[in-house]
């Protein structure tokens, strides 16, 4: 069931995320949101929800002035000059379950939106409005409100500068190309804990010009109870099920290129096979890999067990 | 009271009390049924848990994103206790943990003793939760004729199969009683034990005077594993976390227990999913044992082994003749390969063709023992050779008393 902006709205004030909010008759546009909500000051925002050729989906808030250039977004993607296509309104109703104007990241709160291949990406770091999954508010919060927002569901998401427009090219590669997510979607979406290369002076007044030349995700919000001493490993570094899915799909595209072309067979025809095959293999992938992972550990148990016996708190370098 | 708290204190141990009519016996200590097997509805009902519906297999199969286990499709693991209730905290986004356990009697270790790990596994991969896993080292020791040394020997080399069935060190904890017990898992022990009385352990477990008070004070020790208090290297801070204990059913009276006394010392109630049993391989009616090793297939047959005890020893549902046999057909009631395959055959369509043609005799017993052989093999290789890589410094790192940093992630 979806969330209702009554159960969102409640979520945001159990996370002490601070929000301004305004009433006004359905919207379904930015230009009839303006005339409600433009004199406050804030940046309106313009969301989109796009689809690429391997149903990933992937929700776009930009500021309402941005120019949509999404011939430009798919190439810095890596996803060819026409992967990316708006998302017919049945992802709407479906997956962010939320009406037709009103794609809003409060969506992705939704369970439905949680396990499909979903990257969220923004492009402002001041106080911008949104929809709370209904189009007759708007409601106005910080972007580092709406950064613990993403954490407390665990959702990927990435600040990208929508006005920047690299050459892709040979030279150039996609400068976003990693941000695509991987997997099949319906794999929920890991997050890398990647530290911020920060730029300063972001916080400039809400005009076209945003600069934000980095890339930005954001760590899993972890237990209460596991939040004392805690050391940055990537929570999907040692994630058995997603080094096997990247395993299969490294080898997959290769194998049906080389395949096809060697005997020349339809690409198609063979990734059903590969598909079984993917498969059947998985399990003894999964456990051999298993293995490794728990044998790893334990060398880095009993070497951290020596090091405290020899060395005390000197073994290790400070962390400061 | 309701009809689960009612049926806490029912005698449900008590053999062949009405005149005539054999009962069937199903504790933590012994499983006997009466004659056509174990009546499960009776059991459910007697017992007073809950049957696991299709609904509810939807369910998991929506709030984890894939597939539901083949046990689960296959209604193996049948009945719950508030499975609902941990589903719905997981929907919310609340956390909870895991615990199942051992009681490490013998070194060998059949494919029934791997059952509940395996669906413990994909029940950590699915919700991403962490695990403890008890070995009731204590409990061999009090029943059995070991010396301690040697029970606790047998908890770690079952430690050993445990892990080879692909637990996460970086979520899960492994204990035996006698290196664990003492601390807060005592205080819980000792507080479970305030709220028991002598008589209801005795309705509960079937105790008798001549019993000796070790075993009848050791149920408190399979309790408490049920509260993250035990354990506060994992879990501290958080005492009303909830968990989920995947069992067979026979263990169900420790929980029921459990359950009765945890609101009276302010601690939550585990919710449990329960499983039925493993038949042996010369039929339902028949028990495996360590004594008899072709009445069950272990980890460490050979593939030669495993095709000998199919064919020479797996109970046949077929007919006597092939002629018989083409005109009758299967009887997939008592047929154990069937059973097998049921338990250990992922492709659903796969089955059911078996099934099919088997029940109207146009392929015969050779044929599906044939294709339990080569499933059963696969299983069994893949265990092996993860059992291999499993080295004592493996065991130390999962049984250290160390916190699990990644354990929700």
């Amino acid at each position: 069931m979806g969330y209702t902006k009554d159960q969102l709205l409640a979520r945001l004030q159990e996370l002490n995320i601070d929000f301004s909010c305004y009433d006004h008759p359905v919207v379904l546009t930015v230009e009839e949101q303006v005339k409600y909500v433009g004199h406050l000051g804030g940046a309106l925002s313009k969301n989109l929800l796009l689809k690429d050729k391997k149903h990933r989906l992937y929700v776009v808030s930009a500021l309402a002035g941005t120019k949509d250039d999404m011939k430009l977004l798919s190439q810095r993607l890596g996803l060819g000059k026409g992967g990316l296509r708006m998302a017919p309104e049945e992802n709407l109703l479906e997956v962010l379950q939320v009406p037709l104007g009103c794609v809003t990241p409060f969506a992705l709160i939704n369970e439905s939106a949680r396990y499909r291949g979903m990257l969220y990406m923004f492009t402002s770091k001041q106080i911008c409005y949104f929809h709370p999954l209904t189009n007759n508010v708007t409601i106005a919060l910080s972007s580092s409100n709406l950064d613990k927002f993403l954490m407390s569901i665990g959702k990927q998401s990435a600040y990208v500068d929508l006005e920047a427009s690299p050459d892709v090219g040979k030279d150039n590669p996609p400068d976003l190309a990693d941000l695509v997510p991987s997997g099949v979607p319906n794999s929920s979406v890991p997050v890398e804990n990647v530290t911020p290369t920060n730029v300063p002076g972001q916080n400039d007044m809400p005009k076209e010009k945003t600069r934000l030349p980095d890339v930005k995700a954001k760590p899993k919000v972890q237990n209460k109870c596991a939040e004392k001493t805690r050391s940055k490993i990537p929570t999907n570094g040692t994630n058995v099920e997603k080094f096997v899915n990247d395993v299969f799909d490294i080898m997959s595209p290769l194998f049906l290129s080389e395949v096809s072309k060697k005997l020349n067979v339809k690409q198609e025809e063979l990734s059903s096979i590969l598909d079984g095959f993917r498969e059947r293999a998985a399990p003894d992938l999964e456990s051999v890999t298993m293995s490794l992972k728990n044998a790893s550990y334990t060398a880095r148990f009993e070497a951290g067990f020596e090091t405290m016996l020899n060395l005390g708190l000197n073994g290790r370098s400070p962390r400061k | 009271m309701s009809a689960e708290e009612a049926s806490a204190g029912t005698e449900v141990s008590v053999v062949g009390k009405e005149e005539g009519e054999e009962q069937q016996v199903v504790n933590p200590w012994e499983v006997s049924a009466g004659k056509g097997g174990i009546d499960y509805d009776k059991l459910v009902d007697q017992f007073g848990c809950q049957r696991l519906d299709d609904a509810l297999v939807a369910r998991v199969e929506r709030l984890t994103a894939r597939p539901p286990h083949c046990f689960l499709r296959r209604g193996l693991f049948f009945a719950h206790r508030d499975l609902n209730e941990i589903l719905d905290l997981y929907e919310r986004g609340e956390r909870f943990y895991l615990y199942t356990g051992r009681g490490p009697s013998s070194e060998a270790l059949h494919l029934g003793h791997l059952i509940p790990f395996m669906f413990t596994k994909y029940l950590q991969d699915a919700f991403k939760v962490p695990l403890v896993i008890q070995l009731t080292d204590d409990e061999k020791f009090l029943w059995k004729n070991l010396t301690v040394e040697e029970s606790k020997r047998l908890a770690r080399e079952n430690a050993k199969d445990i892990i080879a069935c692909g637990f996460d060190v970086e979520r899960t904890f492994i204990f035996s009683d006698f290196n664990y017990v003492g601390g807060a898992f005592y205080e819980n022990m000792v507080k479970v034990a305030r709220c028991v009385t002598y008589n209801k352990v005795v309705g509960i477990f079937g105790f008798s005077p001549e019993d000796h008070i070790g075993k009848i004070s050791f149920p408190p020790v399979q309790a408490v594993p049920s509260f993250p208090s035990s354990f506060p290297h994992l879990f501290s801070g958080n005492d009303q976390l909830r968990c989920l204990i995947p069992c067979a059913i026979d263990q169900d009276p420790y929980f029921r227990m459990t359950r009765d006394v945890a609101p009276r010392i302010g601690y939550q109630k585990p919710s449990l999913i329960e499983s039925r049993f493993f038949p042996a391989l010369q039929g339902e009616n028949t028990k495996m044992s360590a004594s008899d090793p072709n009445s069950a297939i272990y980890v460490t047959d050979s593939v030669k082994e495993i095709k000998t005890k199919v064919n020479k020893y797996a109970f046949s549902g077929g007919q006597d003749s092939i002629e018989l046999h083409r005109k009758l057909g299967a009887n997939l009631d008592v047929d154990v390969p069937i059973k097998y395959l049921n338990f250990f055959l992922e492709d659903d369509n796969e089955l059911e063709h078996i099934k099919k043609e088997y029940k109207e005799g146009r392929m015969l017993t050779g044929e599906v023992k044939q294709r339990l052989v080569t499933v059963l093999s696969e299983l069994v290789a893949r265990h092996q050779r993860a059992r291999a890589q499993v080295t004592e410094e493996m065991v130390d790192a999962f049984m250290a008393v160390r916190p699990l940093p990644n354990m929700f992630g």
